[in-house]
């Protein structure tokens, strides 16, 4: 069960609003996508300040089977990205939800949120894959 | 099994070093001794292993007992094409003509190489139906480059500068959107349908003025003919674009299909998987491209010709220029030459009839067992899922580590990427049925395993020198080097 609390996208990104500052999206990946991944060893993610396009590509994830492209699932601009993930990929395998989000994005429009999967939603789409 | 003495090959040669064993006892000095150079040119802080030479020959014969080989195994490593390597191509490669030539021999000193290489062109044009061919690219995803700049070249010298993209189905290797990249394209991912094969839809929406051409590998990655694949050809050429052709997996079309017949207007063959060179290590690899007459002025320098009775080399009128050093992997082109003149016609078909049959048996003795995403008559390869198996507690890792304690090379796994717990098996037409026939019952019994005792599996290899070793950790902490112990 997905957390209720965000927002998925097709591409296995979750995002939410960020409960510090509104206004600011918090995203990262899916325990789904985490699982299929298997274990993480690299991450390339957007700088401070990238713009950033609702589904279009922000990053690149390794992990030992493959590597993946990163799509944001949001418009804005980058305003945060989780450094810790640089030394300790790690993390997102073991909190994909929590200390292992990606990055923090000012968003264009927070409208934006309301056309993405809801936690339902999501679980539904992905018992179908 | 713990080897007597100190045979163990963990112990490195430094540390095995004992001060003032000596391997080779020299004769006295008979001539009077000389100044020894000047400190600054002698060199002390090597630290060199003193060692007898049994010492030296045992070890370095343990590791290679360690190695595991198609000389050895079975090695049904999908998508590689890991043939039994005919001795003879050694044999002739290793004639002294031919290994010890020089490729700044004079052309005059060099006619019987160039002749080999000259015939070697017709064939694999023959085989492809592309005759224009260039041997001077040395592996699989160099001959894509070459292909996709020559595409390129075209394009612009028809003043068509806006045809800047490339279309790549999503069951393709990396190396086609990594190549098409380089070549200074947009790459552009094409769904497969529910059968496998390219999706028509999608091919038409990228089907424009924009469109450079498509990279298309037959039977393409999940061991499947596209059977659209005409159509495919027309879309593309009707858009104006070219069709490239990834020879990967020709070991499944050899002396059947031609690719030029189909309507490819470019294609790379991989000489060391298809032609049975050794690989596997890296390397040497040898991937020759090979078009059509309208594409050939623009080929890789250098080509071969013939004029009257000689041969000589050539560049060709618009070429790409050079894209490696001399004129390609020769041992490899000559290995590859041996191969098919050791098989000719009949036996050229054969490669390709037997590999589809051993293939196809082995996918019809593992379904039910194994889940099939793509459920059809297979060519050279089957991809397998190990969904089944991950349902109750064992991924696709755990089957192919598993394999390894029965003795055989694991499969490909995790590719390609639109399967999930993929386990791509390709057996190639050398093995007989006793070892396929065994390599399907340990997928069975491995199988059973999972169901009984999935730790035994989740923990596997038990029998290999190094048991399970940490992915994860070698790809985050990379230790690229020896270094010595830190000094207590």
């Amino acid at each position: 069960m997905s957390p209720e609390d965000r927002k998925f996208t097709q591409e296995h990104e979750w995002v939410m609003v960020d409960p510090a500052a509104a206004g600011t999206a918090i995203a990262g990946i899916t325990e789904y996508a985490q699982d299929q991944l298997g274990d993480i060893v690299f991450f390339e993610l957007p700088k401070v300040g990238d713009a950033v396009a609702h589904l279009g590509k922000m990053g690149e994830v390794e992990s030992v089977k493959a590597v993946s492209d990163l799509f944001s699932p949001i418009n804005g601009t980058v305003t945060e990205i989780n450094e810790k993930l640089l030394d300790h990929p790690e993390l997102v395998n073991e909190d994909p939800f929590g200390e292992g989000w990606l990055i923090k994005v000012a968003m264009t429009d927070a409208a934006e949120l309301d056309g993405l999967m809801s936690s339902q939603d999501y679980d539904a789409f992905i018992a179908g894959l | 099994m713990q080897q007597g003495g100190n045979r163990q090959t963990e112990k490195l040669l430094l540390q095995r070093s004992v001060p003032g064993r000596v391997g080779v006892v020299l004769p006295g000095l008979d001539v009077p001794a000389q100044p020894m150079p000047a400190n600054s040119l002698l060199r002390n802080e090597l630290a060199l292993p003193e060692l007898s030479e049994p010492e030296v020959v045992q070890y370095f014969t343990g590791l290679s007992l360690k190695n595991f080989s198609i000389d050895t195994h079975f090695y049904p490593l999908g998508s590689c094409t890991m043939k039994y390597n005919p001795k003879i191509n050694d044999e002739i490669a290793f004639q002294a003509g031919f290994a010890g030539i020089h490729p700044l021999q004079p052309v005059e000193q060099s006619q019987g190489a160039l002749e080999l290489l000259y015939k070697l062109q017709g064939f694999l044009g023959e085989i492809t139906g592309l005759p224009a061919v260039s041997l001077a690219t040395l592996a699989g995803a160099h001959g894509e480059l070459g292909g996709m700049l020559m595409i390129r070249a075209q394009h612009l010298a028809n003043g068509e500068t806006g045809r800047l993209k490339v279309a790549i189905p999503d069951s393709a290797h990396g190396t086609n959107p990594a190549s098409a990249a380089m070549a200074g394209f947009e790459v552009v991912e094409l769904a497969s349908d529910n059968d496998g094969n390219v999706d028509l839809g999608a091919l038409r929406s990228v089907a424009g003025p924009d469109l450079a051409g498509v990279m298309i590998t037959l039977p393409s990655t999940l061991g499947l003919f596209d059977t659209n694949i005409l159509e495919v050809c027309r879309i593309v050429h009707e858009a104006g674009g070219l069709v490239y052709g990834d020879g990967a997996n020709m070991n499944a079309l050899l002396g059947r299909v031609k690719l030029g017949d189909l309507g490819f207007d470019v294609c790379h063959l991989n000489l060391h998987k298809t032609f049975s060179t050794p690989h596997g290590g890296g390397g040497p690899g040898a991937g020759p491209v090979c078009c059509t007459e309208q594409l050939a002025p623009y080929l890789a320098a250098p080509m071969v010709t013939q004029n009257g009775d000689s041969y000589d080399l050539f560049t060709p009128e618009k070429s790409i220029g050079k894209l490696s050093g001399f004129h390609g992997n020769f041992g490899v082109l000559v290995r590859a030459y041996t191969y098919i003149r050791t098989l000719g016609d009949a036996g050229i078909k054969s490669i390709s009839g037997n590999a589809v049959l051993s293939a196809n048996y082995m996918m019809n003795a593992l379904r039910g067992v194994y889940h099939l995403p793509y459920d059809r008559t297979c060519m050279h390869e089957a991809v397998f899922s190990a969904d089944f198996q991950k349902e109750r507690g064992s991924s696709g890792l755990e089957i192919a580590k598993r394999l390894l304690d029965y003795g055989f090379h694991a499969p490909t796994m995790y590719f390609p990427l639109i399967v999930h717990e993929a386990l791509m098996i390709e057996p190639t037409e050398s093995e007989t049925k006793e070892t396929i026939d065994a390599f399907i019952q340990a997928l069975i019994d491995i199988d059973r395993e999972v169901t009984e005792d999935t730790e035994l599996v989740n923990n596997a290899p038990h029998t290999t020198p190094v048991a399970r070793l940490d992915e994860a950790k070698a790809a985050r902490q990379p230790d690229l080097r020896w270094q010595p112990e830190a000094a207590d």
